[in-house]
């Protein structure tokens, strides 16, 4: 072979100088998790060693990702290419704030899931992967946020949505393998539109490199095909992001696993699919965006609206609480109807606030379970009395995914309704407002049965009820499910008090989004 | 930050939130002499305050200004002028007097502690709302009000009623409050500022955008739920659910007045139209006659407050919305005598209430012989009510009446003003005469004076009551000509006396209020059974309103979902590729870009065939009777696909296809044969039919899309690279496998630990044994 490396330019085809160690950050998530995942899979039966594994992987991908998005911040958008080919050849991983921050959010919860999980997982649940799908679940969505391929765009989901199948079916419960079942087929319809969508695409310009899509896109005229492609992706990722009308999957599944999966998709999965929209709407298709604006807009309005209403009309938590993601999903694609900078660092505010609140809901759920032994509207009550803090945190959490001051969901919030007011989409912004109302008439109706009422809705004024058998005190709640509840509520208030931080880290995101300019040229550094 | 100056501000507004946070700790260690030691921190901020009178009084203003979040133009910034200070003032000179209430009125109550921290958040909360310069900052003090609010009114919260009032007061005030975020939004990018130190400089620029409608409405929302202007008012009357302390603070002295403070806080640039001194007068006149019908229809004196407050807030918002200088002077003195009296008020009733059992006006009686400081506090507060001298509550009536009478539409609402004037003097009559004179009545328990923390506060306002009217011309000077003079924006200083000084139609229209008002007294308790019969037969008010827009809204929500989320997966597929169909098919239609039928003549003969095959494939399988047969006879399908890779140059895609499509064949046909399903298709003929053509579309569509992309030029670069390197940089001739390790060798591991994921998770499947099925048979799953 010594005469073919004289004769080929090696410079042509590969990166030659060695990787700085720092853009290594942007696959240790990925690794990391991968390699944790297999190592809880050998160590299966240690099931008390299995939380350990995943704590540990999860707090050095913490790390992992807090140093990768200093490095984002502080040098800008970041290339790494996957066995040195020279991008588009090669699949690159790109990091820019967007990516990152959702990057490191996502651990965060996936942190807080672990170590809630704990003490809520049965031991045989644990035996049979919890921990692994969990882990492979991180792996697939900081995968999403960090690729700059739309092909393995799509590796990244198959990694997550067979992780939270597996997930979804622990426990083999039958409403849960109906759930499952309802899940997994309308999911696997959109992943499925989303390849189609890129074998399209692939043959439309040729590359797969997101950064080479962008420049090659701009090219074509918006008569053609591209219009049509932007709608199929749209409709394929609004599919994942449980937009309606096509979000039936998300009721009919959230309900039915343990609570703490119900937590971890809540938190992730649909993220994703907005995620996907932010990247390909904005980055990729912008015109494509621009053309669908209006659509997207009423999309967003009927999410938020159905989203917020359905809320209202459950009288189960956990439903309740899956229209509540619904309706935040409908706010965050309100930004990408809006499109401008404003907006834009909205939806990616919204996006991360959404991955902690609803994470932090769920566990909620699950804390309100254990100390009343109900999911009924009707029948819990008490809780005040019997756990004020759980009553601050509950009350902390639903005034913020209502979007009230002073927590961050309001900031998300207004960026958003500003965003919309800029821009003249009056309608977007009243959207947003009004399932705001809606949503907390739902959060509010919700705090005072669970936590005001002395009891269940039979109770007579004045009486405290005695618990339901079986509920737990609160002196009884383990430390593992008091931890994750109270650090997700103390970032949610943070953030709410001091948001300047986040939200020049998302307007930064929103800047890099709208202008594909550092995110094109860290691909393709001098060379074009 | 230094102690002293503007800057020392910033102390004043953290205060109450660390008196919040200290109050739980307090409480328990000193029990309701907690209160005393508390006190102390709005005392102090009441002092910093007053500080800036002086320079106020001269026409100067106060600045000071936080880096918050810059990034959205959000700063942490307080501006002090003659209406910020007075409002500062009140807010926490009374909360210093109602803290002292507060310790004795629940002395002994086990969550005292945590009411005073409520309390404290709020008065936070308020204080923030009145002295931020940005409007970002004071819409987040306002909603935190709104918080503090509900789970103040809620306090007594195992009772039904309580609960019920707070959700209530939350939905409107925060309903509002959304409204105006969106209004505060707009005016600050209309006036080019967030900082309301500078929109208000901006003259006419908000008055002349194509936006004021949006804004003026958007703006009038928030301050009407939040003053409990007609027809938002109801929530008023049901927060006097809460403690007592609670009422006399929040729901009459301070929070309510947020949203007058907001009107006349805008004035300068929002008002002076005639949008602006038609709609609010008018709302505020009906306010105003509403409020005062509805006080003299009840017994409980905390109601009749309460409705009176609805009424002086109605008359508030009707004289800023006469944009008159004279009528906003007699808003701004009202509005401090009301928020002197009626805090006053309150506290007596409360104490009443707490020392007697009961706050019935026909269970008391003959009390001021047994509580004589809270009967001279009721005195003296009622007369100031009334509008008697020499109160300073005269003085408001006086110079009320004065621009009324000469304001654009003036007989109107004067009309209004002296009908709302005489029935709130019957009212203030009522409140102090009832309980205090005439015969003694029974009580529920042996009346006799409260506390010291009980009659402090209600004493004290009733004698600064008195104290104002009789230094009115200085009172006057220094805080309430500053104050007019902001709402104005433009200085107005006109000396105020406390009896007129000539005879003006002010003092005709005061004797006729006071007329008025004695017969409305004399005839109190056949106008409370017309009032009650006549509401009786309307059946109907607001207050019911709510419930039923709540419960329409949730019906509607119920009927929404239900039909949405069928739980029928048969639905969700049909529903789901509906819109598939859609989305292939519009874009299409609208771009005009169908693709171009060329090159179908092109094909060779065995093409054809191969594609025959398929397509018998499939529509054997469609005709099949068994599932069984049906899976098998995909296999041809999945065949002839391959065949056509092969044709085409992918010989290993091909071997791929013939092993999955064998394997898939074996596994399903295997797990078939386990499965004991139904044979027969539950669809009927014109679903088949719908999901035919449905499937039809699908496939169509997709193969249009694709036929006219490869009718577009190929950019072959990639597979240019591969084939040039495949071999000679990464040593391998097969350029797919090549692809699969090397090239792309990130998306196989991907793809990797996706079999190991499937593999587990088909483990799980086998292996877990559920724990129930209890739930799950008896309910569909949504």
């Amino acid at each position: 072979m010594a005469a073919t490396k004289t004769t080929v330019d090696i410079t042509a085809a590969m990166v030659t100088e060695a990787v700085p160690l720092a853009d290594w950050l942007l696959v240790a998530p990925v690794l990391l998790t991968m390699a944790g995942g297999a190592i809880s899979i050998i160590f299966r039966k240690k099931s008390a060693t299995q939380p350990w594994i995943a704590i540990t992987t999860i707090a050095l991908v913490i790390l992992s990702n807090i140093g990768l998005l200093n490095h984002v911040l502080t040098n800008g958008v970041v290339t790494m290419v996957m066995g040195s080919w020279l991008p588009p050849f090669g699949i690159a991983f790109t990091a820019d704030p967007l990516g990152a921050l959702l990057a490191l959010t996502a651990s965060v919860a996936t942190m807080c899931v672990a170590v809630f999980a704990m003490n809520s997982i049965a031991e045989n649940e644990r035996r049979y992967g919890f921990y692994p799908f969990l882990l492979m679940l991180l792996c697939g969505v900081t995968g999403s946020f960090l690729t700059g391929d739309i092909f393995n765009l799509y590796v990244w989901f198959e990694v997550l949505l067979i992780s939270s199948f597996g997930m979804q079916i622990l426990g083999n419960e039958k409403v849960q393998i109906d759930g499952a079942v309802k899940y997994a087929v309308l999911n696997l319809i959109a992943t499925t539109l989303f390849l189609a969508a890129t074998g399209l695409l692939y043959g439309l310009v040729g590359t797969l490199n997101m950064a080479d899509i962008a420049g090659k896109l701009k090219a074509f005229d918006s008569s053609g095909p591209m219009l049509g492609l932007a709608t199929l992706y749209f409709l394929a990722f609004a599919m994942k992001a449980a937009a309606f009308p096509v979000n039936f999957w998300l009721p009919a599944s959230y309900h039915t696993p343990r609570l703490v999966v119900a937590a971890i998709f809540a938190g992730l999965l649909t993220k994703v699919g907005v995620y996907a929209l932010l990247r390909v709407m904005l980055l990729l298709m912008p015109e494509g965006r621009d053309w669908l604006a209006s659509l997207i807009g009423i999309v967003a309005i009927a999410t938020m609206l159905t989203g917020s209403l359905g809320a209202l009309a459950q009288t189960d938590i956990r439903r309740l609480m899956a229209y509540l993601v619904i309706a935040g999903i409908g706010a965050m694609m309100a930004g990408i109807a809006v499109g401008n900078e404003v907006a834009v660092s909205g939806a990616i505010f919204y996006s991360m606030h959404s991955v902690l609140i609803m994470t932090a809901l769920y566990l909620l759920v699950a804390f309100m379970f254990q100390m009343s032994g109900t999911f009924s509207l009707r029948e819990i009550g008490g809780l005040y009395i019997r756990t004020p803090l759980g009553a601050g945190i509950g009350l902390i959490l639903l005034l913020a995914v209502a979007g009230l001051p002073p927590f961050s969901g309001f900031w998300a919030k207004l960026l958003l309704v500003a965003g919309a007011l800029e821009a003249g989409r009056g309608w977007v912004a009243a959207g947003i407002l009004v399932s705001g109302l809606f949503t907390t008439i739902a959060v509010g109706r919700l705090w005072i049965f669970a936590f005001w009422r002395g009891g269940n809705e039979h109770t007579v004024d004045g009486i405290q009820a005695l618990p339901i058998a079986g509920s737990s005190d609160a002196s009884e709640i383990s430390w593992s499910i008091w931890l994750p509840l109270v650090v997700l509520t103390a970032l949610i208030f943070i953030i709410g008090i001091l948001p300047e931080t986040m939200m020049s880290i998302t307007e930064n995101g929103a800047k890099t989004l709208i202008d594909p300019t550092a995110y094109i040229g860290s691909v393709f550094g001098g060379i074009r | 930050m230094p102690l002293f100056g503007v800057e020392a501000t910033f102390w004043a507004l953290l205060g109450p939130f660390v008196a919040a946070a200290l109050s739980p700790f307090l409480a328990k260690t000193l029990k309701h002499n907690a209160a005393w030691l508390l006190a102390v921190i709005p005392a102090l901020a009441f002092l910093q305050f007053l500080s800036f009178v002086p320079g106020i009084a001269e026409g100067q203003t106060f600045k000071a200004s936080l880096e918050w979040v810059p990034t959205f133009n959000v700063n942490f910034s307080i501006y002090l002028d003659g209406l910020s200070v007075l409002f500062a003032l009140l807010i926490s000179g009374i909360g210093t007097l109602i803290t002292l209430y507060a310790g004795g009125y629940l002395k002994g109550h086990e969550n005292l502690g945590q009411f005073l921290s409520y309390l404290f958040l709020f008065m936070g909360a308020m204080l923030g709302v009145v002295v931020a310069d940005n409007v970002i900052t004071l819409f987040i003090y306002w909603e935190l009000t709104s918080i503090t609010s509900f789970l103040l009114i809620g306090f007594d919260h195992l009772r039904r009623a309580s609960r019920r009032s707070a959700v209530q007061a939350l939905v409107v005030t925060g309903g509002g409050g959304l409204a105006l975020m969106a209004g505060l939004i707009l005016a600050g990018y209309q006036g080019g500022s967030f900082e309301l130190s500078e929109l208000l400089n901006s003259g006419d620029v908000l008055r002349e955008s194509p936006y004021y409608t949006a804004i003026f409405i958007l703006v009038v929302l928030g301050a009407f739920t939040k003053s409990a202007q007609f027809p938002f008012h109801f929530w008023l009357p049901n927060a006097m659910e809460a403690p007592t302390p609670v009422s006399a603070y929040l729901h009459s002295a301070t929070m309510v007045k947020a949203g007058v403070y907001l009107l006349m806080r805008m004035h300068p640039v929002l008002g002076d139209t005639e949008l602006w001194m038609t709609v609010l007068p008018i709302f505020g006149g009906i306010t105003l006659l509403v409020g005062t019908i509805l006080g003299i229809r009840q017994t409980d004196l905390k109601l009749v407050l309460a409705y009176t407050t609805v009424a002086s807030l109605g008359l508030l918002v009707m004289l800023t919305g006469t944009s008159d200088p004279v009528a906003i002077q007699g808003a701004v003195i009202y509005l401090f005598a009301h928020s002197l009296f009626k805090g006053s008020l309150f506290m007596v009733v409360g104490t009443v209430d707490h020392e007697s059992g009961t706050r019935d006006l026909n269970r008391v009686g003959g009390l001021f012989s047994l509580m004589p400081i809270t009967g001279t506090a009721a005195v003296l507060s009622a007369l100031s009510m009334a509008g008697l001298p020499p109160l300073v509550g005269f003085v408001a009536k006086e110079v009320l009446y004065d621009g009324t009478w000469h304001a654009v539409n003036g007989g109107l609402w004067t009309g209004f003003a002296v009908l709302g004037n005489a029935m709130m003097f019957a009212l203030a009559a009522t409140v102090a005469i009832k309980p205090f004179f005439g015969a003694k009545v029974k009580t529920p328990k042996v009346a006799h004076e409260g506390t010291v923390l009980l009659v402090a506060g209600s004493i004290t306002l009733a004698v600064l009551g008195l104290a104002a009217g009789a230094f009115i011309a200085s009172v006057g000077h220094q805080l309430l000509s500053p104050m007019t003079s902001a709402i104005l924006g433009t200085p107005f200083d006109e000396e105020l006396h406390l009896f007129p000084t000539y005879l003006s139609p002010a003092l005709y229209l005061s004797l006729a209020t006071v007329a008025l008002g004695i017969i409305i007294f004399m005839y109190m308790d056949k106008l409370r059974v017309i009032v009650a019969d006549a509401l009786r037969t309307i059946g109907w008010g607001p207050d019911k309103g709510f419930d039923q827009v709540l419960e329409v809204i949730i019906r509607f929500a119920t009927t929404l979902t239900q039909t949405v989320q069928t739980g029928s997966m048969v639905t969700y597929m049909r529903a789901t590729f509906t819109v598939i169909a859609l989305v292939l098919f519009v874009p299409m239609i609208l771009t005009g870009n169908w693709p171009k039928l060329q090159g179908i003549g092109s094909f060779y003969a065995y093409e054809w065939f191969i594609a025959a095959i398929a397509v018998i494939g499939v529509y054997a399988v469609l005709t099949a009777r068994y599932r069984v047969t049906a899976i098998v006879l995909l296999g041809i399908q999945g065949f002839a696909v391959a065949l056509i890779y092969l044709l085409f140059g992918a010989p290993d895609l091909a071997f791929t296809q013939f092993m999955v499509e064998t394997l898939s064949v074996v596994i399903l046909a295997l797990v078939m044969t386990r499965l004991n399903l139904k044979p027969t298709d539950a669809r009927s003929s014109r679903g088949k039919a719908f999901d035919i053509s449905l499937s039809v579309l699908c496939g169509a569509g997709i193969s249009m899309l694709l036929m006219s992309i490869i009718q577009l030029p190929f950019d072959p670069t990639l597979s240019e690279f591969f084939t040039q390197y495949s071999r000679t940089i990464a040593h391998g001739r097969n350029i797919v496998n090549v692809i699969l390790v090397d090239f792309r060798g990130f998306d196989t591991i991907g793809e990797i630990s996706v079999v190991m994921v499937t593999g587990l998770a088909v483990l799980a499947l086998i292996r877990v044994r559920p724990k129930s099925n209890g739930n799950s048979n008896s309910e569909k799953n949504r």
